[in-house]
């Protein structure tokens, strides 16, 4: 494979989140309304963002998976569902804890992108139930990425309509990630963000690799357990090279 | 698709034409909607403890039941053609998938409006104090129909052909139709306000409706096809 290897990788995801909350928490200035609280965005917005750029990826590997019928793309796109969907839940604590510290309150329903988060999480958390009540592997990865490539669509339509509904009432007043972030706040932020962005990759990378490894495994302990007499031995030639690897 | 093949047009009609007199035959889906409609408005009657609604209570009383409603129609929407062999009809015919696609969605619009036409009235005997906003309020009612009839289109037959039919449908629908909720809420709130009805961002409302429709049609004929083959 030419892509970096997982330890170079793990590495690099151990040094990136290091060296951001080392930022985080002796270079960043606290935020003159928040105080320290405040930092808790560094880990929320990175986030938020990866886990929503992970569900469009989600959505990209279906489309791909459809248009070549090819499992390997459906398995993408699964593990790429299945890790945003975990930060997700890390987005919505990381959310109510912010929520909880400057508005005295664990949720809030004036933080237009906070509710449209939910609404994407709520619309992702279904992936599995639809997943697991289709017994059929083929049809199973067909429906599942026809339903990445529709809530794919639905994210950027949610977050329009939602913040439509809002505007009116309430002006947006919590402009943390808007322009005005001082530089040093933006060299933290990025940083952060490449961390968690890699952490992402990672766990994808790893979930991917676990999946192949069983699979492989578990083709090898068939063809242990059901190895045909050393007549017909010559039918299972297909994983027989793995097999002597092992054995 | 082949030479002879009928036109997607033509197949579209004659797949709505059999879905309304099956409908119109065993009565199975408008009756049963009306009547859940006129008994949710009984229990919010109660349940909110109110004799007469204005502003976002009646925008969402009206709302959420048509919503609940059309889960109604849309769990059954597919269900003949599972059990009675329509999905294999449909890929053996020499014909384009995706007339079926809009042959449902457009029955299940057709659903809506008859529904509509009974629980409309029944909604302004039972709660408004005047009418006026109603009138206004239909291009938003159509639009919305038009976004439950293509998502319902487009999720109820992976609901149909999983093991939790009825669960997987509402589950994934509830969630993918917030924002046709939000938009035509946001409408009927201001519509039905108790002051008269205000045309504050109306037309925002009805944008909102309508590239929502626009998307999901798109969006359903792109990938319907993929929910027939096997």
């Amino acid at each position: 494979m030419k892509t970096p290897s997982l330890r170079t990788l793990a590495i690099a995801t151990a040094v990136l989140i290091g060296a951001g909350f080392a930022l985080v928490f002796f270079y960043a200035p606290n935020e003159t309304d928040q105080g320290f609280i405040q930092k808790i965005f560094y880990l929320h917005v990175p986030l938020a963002i990866v886990a929503l750029i992970g569900f469009v990826i989600g959505g990209i590997h279906a489309v791909r998976h459809l248009r070549s019928g090819d499992p390997v793309h459906d398995a993408r796109s699964y593990v790429s569902i299945h890790t945003s969907v975990i930060f997700g839940v890390a987005v919505l604590i990381t959310g109510a804890i912010w929520a909880k510290a400057s508005w005295g309150r664990w949720w809030v329903w004036d933080e237009p992108t906070l509710v449209s988060f939910l609404i994407v999480f709520l619309l992702y958390s279904t992936y599995y139930p639809l997943r697991y009540a289709i017994p059929d592997r083929e049809r199973q990865a067909r429906y599942a990425s026809v339903f990445a490539v529709t809530a794919g669509a639905f994210v950027p339509l949610n977050f329009m309509a939602v913040r439509a509904a809002e505007s009116l009432v309430h002006p947006r007043t919590f402009a943390t990630a808007e322009g005005g972030l001082p530089p040093k706040m933006w060299l933290t932020f990025l940083v952060c963000l490449a961390g968690i962005a890699s952490l992402w990759y990672i766990l994808v990378r790893f979930e991917l690799t676990a999946k192949r490894t069983s699979a492989q495994l578990s083709r090898l302990r068939r063809a242990l357990d059901g190895s045909p007499p050393p007549a017909a031995a010559g039918v299972g030639s297909r994983i027989a090279p793995g097999a002597t690897t092992t054995g | 698709m082949k030479r002879n093949a009928p036109s997607t047009l033509a197949v579209i009609a004659t797949i709505l034409g059999k879905d309304l007199r099956v409908e119109l035959r065993t009565l199975q889906s408008v009756p049963a909607m009306v009547l859940f409609s006129t008994t949710i408005y009984v229990i919010f009657r109660f349940g909110l403890d109110r004799t007469r609604l204005e502003g976002s209570l009646a925008a969402g009383v009206l709302l959420v039941t048509i919503l609940f409603a059309a889960l109604l129609a849309i769990n059954r929407l597919f269900v003949a053609e599972r059990e009675q062999g329509g999905f294999e009809a449909i890929r053996l015919a020499p014909v384009d998938g995706t007339a079926l696609f809009f042959a449902k969605a457009a029955a299940l619009l057709i659903y809506l409006l008859a529904l509509e036409l009974a629980a409309l009235p029944v909604f302004w005997l039972f709660f408004l104090a005047d009418g006026g906003g109603l009138l206004p309020l239909l291009p938003v009612l159509f639009l919305l129909n038009v976004a439950l009839a293509v998502t319902g289109a487009l999720i109820s037959p992976m609901a149909t052909n999983s093991n939790a039919r009825d669960l997987i449908g509402p589950l994934i629908l509830l969630p993918l139709l917030i924002p046709p909720m939000i938009a035509a809420s946001a409408a009927a709130d201001r519509l039905l306000a108790e002051s008269g009805p205000s045309y504050d961002r109306y037309w925002t409302w009805l944008a909102t409706l309508g590239l929502y429709d626009s998307m999901f049609l798109l969006i359903g004929w792109a990938v319907f096809d993929f929910l027939l083959e096997d």
